[in-house]
């Protein structure tokens, strides 16, 4: 049964953030990584790079599948996980920890209401099996 | 019909047990309107004899084949050894399928995981792909990944790469949103100009060949550090890959991505294909580069073998957004080209292609002491050469044929009216001393006779 | 009980790079026989190459034939027996074909000879022009794409071309998507991207054809340049609609585009021509017999309606005076020479130097012309038959998704079997072990945990029945000791692959080891 910790906003495209002072941390869920399988790439913008709600921002791959990452929330990448260039199995291990991969100083930090609760996020991926 | 294992008695057997009525029934899911109500038009089959007969005698229509030839442009008559054929010709080799099983194409992938090595060895570069279809489209995809790489949309090619990989290129980026535009050579060196005006922060890449269509070495990297003050890639094509034995890498002087055409290792003329296109770039491209790749891989016990890797950039899986739509490439081909540098090494590959230049020189040193012949351009060159006549080339050239045996040269009016008098020689370790000598004499002998003609 | 094989011992082979001994060497060469110029003067210093190609392997001919020969044994082959891969047709490579290719004529033949001087060789093209037109029902053909993907690009772009043609370039700009069934191969997506085309998937229906309605639906937005669909489709079923597919596109001002590499369950009994398809593409590595090499050469011939000709790539071989048509034995195909023409000014351009894969041409006519007219309908026939007869006997212990009868390919799903935790990737590792090479698996994408298998005429029903006897046996294992699946094979020289370190680290390259030369080891 895959981990959806309550103290994080969820989207339907499988990413999680936690708000950290104006900050948003984004990853994807242990759903998402459950379902891809070894994770052996991950493709990640620079800092500086904006994006609005729901843009595509970079993928995930696996051995024989690729998924795109879409940002949840609008904003500019303050700052990306590098160590996931060496060791891209941390989104694996620790898909809400170590797994994290974009910091993003949030442009409109209202959108959060908009995004999935836990129990929201839970009831949504029971319904998409 | 010999090829099909069941008998018509046994097929018709099974067809009982599956219970259809008969061989027409099994069609049924087609509509009646749609199925052919005649047989193909098309011959009586032939047996083994008379199929030979036929290709024996159809072969006998290609005289240019027995030939004496100086012929080059993109295609060259190298000695192939012996084995080179036996070893392909291995059924495990030439009738297996791609590796998609790792487990039983092992011997497939090791072999490509060596080719990938080698290539890597000649061009001076980090990875190398499990090949492409040939040098041309090589040369497309390159153009291709550089815009990827860079998000820019300009790309610069010297016009002195060979016309028909020019076309191509255009043909493929008509529609990618890629503009490619033309950088002159010059008329004296024959090589690209160095003066590139319309290199710029818009260029994805320069798109160079050396040795040139011309047989002219570029200096590869004078043209690198251009392209890179602009932050443009450098793309090196080569099509006598002959030349990786003798000329100086052209990732030891700063290319990005290196193409070539590598039939010139153990690959036959064979009218134009199937030939193998070599695919080389830096590490940090890994993920851009097209086609398949060889990786080194464990399994549970720590057995080392090699699989096909990095297959999330490819067609199957990321569909539109792969990095090309290549599927089968020539990997029977690349296996050939395999056999033959692992038999010459590196002393073999030294060796031929020292004789390559070699031999080319004194031909066009010869060449250019007959009267009225001359050498237009000045640049450096390694096995090709374009000789200048007196008179017509293509008319020169045809008479060399009929009169004397030899295949000459290639009339560059064929690619470029503007060069009705020129013709592109090339010599390889194949052409002996007297073979050379006779095209001398046959080029001396024509000429003259014709000043004679026009004289009386 | 494996019946098919046994385990035999096998040799071990290192790369051959550590084979390599300084100083061995394989080659021979005559001694250089014209005046040796210094080298320095006739390559300037700076332009040499001073790296000695270290690194390259030095070995003996001996160590040569023994690597290879070595590593050959650890391939499966379809000269070992049947491969069951859908939508591969891994059928007989014949050996006369394989002759025939390096007949001297050919072999040595340069591609910028003369035209005069290459007759034959292009009569071989020309000639094979002519059967593959009779063949597909389309008289245009280009042979010069180099595989199926290159072939289907070349068709696409044709069409883009005869839209921007027909509708000017600002109207046809409206009109940049390809629509896609979403069994498709993923050639289809990436060779339609190349022409600027932007994909749209249509449905397929519960039987698993293209669905109409949603077609009519995608077709109703005046944007469709063409439909891309493969028929018989990729789970083996032939698309009977597809009159009334192509008029629908037809009619929405598009086109269609068959892709062709199942034609092997149609050469001789029905024609994609006839069907109203507009372009189509070959694999004469498929329905054709020329050998896949282990991932190549192939050569995807395109062929078209006469409409679409004029956009085919150059140069065209044509000949002097036309084709004499008639229906008797004495079939002329050309009077007058062979020669090349580039006067095509609408042509999409060249697609690839020279003129295609010009050895697979060669093997693909001798094997239209071995088997003759009625030798290619036997072809098609025992095709079929093999793949029902497959279908009809595993239908009891593999769930079957379609109920329709499929033609030269069937798929079936691991349903059945995962409920017990053994999955399609580990029924194919199984099958190793009975001695077969595993099927097609997780393609097409639209049936979850798909086998796509396909027998060709070319596997005989002793070894038919020893697959049907292998796949029931691991559906019976799978049952009751699923582990054996999950870990297998046991029998092959290396296991399974750890294809996730190897994607995370990748080594693409043997590296020579270091040299042990720096201060601290002194």
């Amino acid at each position: 049964m895959a981990n959806v910790p309550d103290n994080l906003h969820y989207s339907k495209d499988h990413e999680w953030v936690r708000v950290d002072d104006g900050t948003a941390i984004i990853g994807i869920t242990d759903h998402a990584q459950e379902q891809l399988g070894d994770v052996v790439y991950v493709e990640l913008p620079k800092p500086g790079e904006s994006f609005a709600a729901h843009e595509s921002f970079g993928s995930v791959e696996s051995v024989k599948a690729v998924s795109e990452i879409f940002t949840p929330i609008s904003g500019e990448i303050a700052e990306v996980n590098d160590s996931l260039n060496d060791e891209p199995e941390k989104v694996n291990k620790d898909p809400y920890g170590d797994g994290w991969m974009i910091k993003v100083k949030m442009s409109s930090p209202g959108e959060v209401d908009s995004l999935l609760t836990a129990a929201e996020y839970e009831d949504f991926t029971k319904a998409e099996e | 019909m010999r090829y099909i294992p069941n008998s018509p008695d046994e097929r018709a057997e099974m067809l009982q047990q599956i219970g259809v009525s008969s061989m027409e029934n099994l069609f049924d899911s087609i509509p009646a309107d749609l199925r052919l109500r005649r047989s193909l038009n098309v011959p009586d089959a032939l047996s083994e004899l008379e199929l030979l007969k036929k290709f024996d005698t159809t072969a006998t229509r290609n005289p240019a084949a027995n030939r004496i030839s100086f012929l080059g442009a993109g295609a060259y008559a190298h000695y192939v050894p012996t084995i080179v054929d036996h070893l392909i010709s291995r059924s495990e080799f030439f009738t297996s399928y791609t590796p998609y099983q790792p487990e039983i194409s092992q011997g497939t992938l090791q072999a490509i995981f060596e080719f990938q090595t080698l290539v890597c060895q000649l061009t001076g570069m980090d990875i190398a792909n499990a090949s492409m279809y040939d040098g041309s489209t090589a040369m497309a995809e390159a153009v291709l990944m550089a815009e990827r790489v860079t998000r820019r949309t300009k790309v610069l090619a010297s016009s002195a790469i060979h016309p028909e990989y020019l076309d191509v290129a255009h043909t493929y980026v008509q529609h990618a949103g890629i503009e490619l535009q033309h950088c002159a050579y010059s008329p004296e060196a024959g090589t690209t100009s160095h003066d590139l005006s319309n290199l710029d922060e818009k260029t994805a890449a320069l798109v160079i060949q050396s040795p040139n269509f011309f047989g002219c070495i570029e200096d590869v990297q004078a043209l690198a550090d251009k392209a890179h003050a602009v932050g443009a890639l450098l793309i090196v094509v080569v099509t006598e890959a002959m030349s990786f034995g003798l000329l100086k890498s052209p990732g030891a002087c700063g290319a990005d991505i290196v193409v070539a055409e590598g039939q010139s290792f153990g690959v036959p003329l064979s009218f134009g294909g199937p030939y193998v296109g070599l695919f080389a770039t830096r590490e940090k491209y890994a993920r851009q580069i097209p086609g398949r790749l060889v990786g080194e891989a464990f399994d549970t016990k720590g057995r080392r073998g090699f699989v096909l890797t990095l297959a999330t950039r490819e067609q199957h899986i990321r569909r539109e957004k792969a990095t090309s739509n290549i599927c089968t490439n020539e990997g029977l081909i690349a296996l050939a080209s395999t056999v033959y540098l692992e038999t010459m090494g590196p002393r073999g590959i030294e060796a031929v292609a020292t004789q390559c230049a070699q031999k080319a020189h004194y031909a066009a040193r010869k060449v250019s002491e007959i009267e009225g012949f001359s050498l237009p351009f000045s640049a450096p060159f390694f096995n090709e050469f374009v000789v200048r006549a007196p008179a017509d080339a293509s008319t020169l050239l045809k008479k060399l044929a009929n009169e004397k045996g030899i295949d000459g040269g290639i009339a560059l009016a064929r690619y470029d009216a503007n060069r009705p008098n020129d013709f592109l020689v090339c010599v390889t370790e194949t052409n002996t001393r007297e073979q050379i000598d006779n095209l001398i004499d046959g080029l001396k002998y024509l000429t003259t006779k014709t000043q004679r003609h026009e004289a009386a | 009980m494996i019946t098919k094989v046994t385990t035999h011992i096998s040799p071990n082979e290192r790369l051959i790079f550590e084979r390599s001994q300084p100083g061995r060497m394989g080659f021979s060469l005559p001694p250089l026989d014209v005046d040796e110029a210094p080298l320095d003067e006739i390559i300037p210093r700076e332009f040499q190459r001073d790296d000695k190609l270290a690194g390259m392997p030095e070995v003996t001919e001996v160590d040569v034939i023994r690597h290879f020969t070595r590593i050959s044994t650890w391939n499966y082959s379809i000269d070992q027996g049947m491969y069951p891969l859908g939508s591969c047709t891994m059928k007989y490579n014949s050996r006369l074909n394989e002759k025939v290719a390096r007949i001297a004529g050919f072999a040595n033949l340069h591609p910028l000879s003369s035209e005069e001087e290459a007759q034959g060789a292009l009569e071989v093209i020309y000639e094979l022009q002519q059967h593959l037109a009779e063949i597909t029902g389309l008289p245009g053909i280009s042979l010069q794409p180099a595989a199926g993907a290159h072939g289907e690009m070349t068709g696409i772009m044709i069409i883009r071309a005869f839209i921007d043609a027909r509708d000017g370039k600002e109207k046809s700009a409206q009109r940049r998507t390809m629509l896609i069934p979403d069994s498709a191969h993923g050639t289809n997506p990436a060779s339609a991207h190349l022409s600027g085309f932007t994909v749209k998937t249509i449905k397929s229906t519960a039987e698993g054809l293209t669905d109409l309605d949603h077609l009519r639906e995608l077709c109703a937005h005046g944007d469709v340049a063409g439909l891309m669909l493969t028929n018989p489709n990729t789970l083996g079923l032939f698309e009977r609609n597809i009159r009334e597919i192509c008029d629908i596109v037809h009619d929405a001002g598009g086109l269609v585009y068959m892709d062709g590499a199942n034609m092997n369950a149609l050469v001789g009994v029905a024609r994609p021509g006839d069907m109203g398809v507009d372009v189509i593409h070959l694999n004469l590595h498929k329905t054709f017999s020329t050998p896949h090499g282990g991932g190549g050469p192939g050569s995807g011939p395109c062929c078209c309606t006469k409409e679409l000709e004029p956009f085919l790539p150059v140069p065209r071989i044509v000949a002097q005076t036309s084709v004499s048509d008639d229906e008797t034995d004495n079939h002329r195909l050309k009077s007058g020479p062979l020669r090349l023409d580039f006067d095509y000014p609408q042509s999409i351009g060249r697609v690839k130097a020279f003129f295609g894969n010009y050895g697979m041409m060669l093997r693909a006519l001798a094997y239209i012309l071995t088997h003759g007219r009625d030798g290619l309908r036997e072809a098609t026939e025992a095709a079929v038959l093999n793949a029902r007869y497959i279908a009809n006997a595993l239908v009891s212990d593999y769930d079957k998704p379609f109920a329709s009868d499929p033609m030269h390919e069937v798929v079936f799903t691991d349903k059945r079997q995962a409920r017990k935790g053994a999955h399609t990737l580990d029924i194919a590792k199984r099958l190793i072990d009975y001695g077969f090479h595993p099927m097609t698996i997780y393609f097409p994408l639209i049936v979850s945990g798909a086998m796509l298998i396909e027998p060709t005429e070319s596997v005989g029903r002793l070894e038919l029945d020893q697959f049907i006897d292998a796949m029931r046996a691991i559906a019976q294992e799978a049952l009751e000791d699923p582990e054996l699946l999950l870990n297998a094979p046991h029998s092959t020289r290396i296991g399974r692959l750890d294809e996730a370190t190897a994607a995370r680290k990748p080594v693409l390259r043997w590296k020579p080891k270091e040299s042990h030369s720096t201060a601290a080891q002194s």
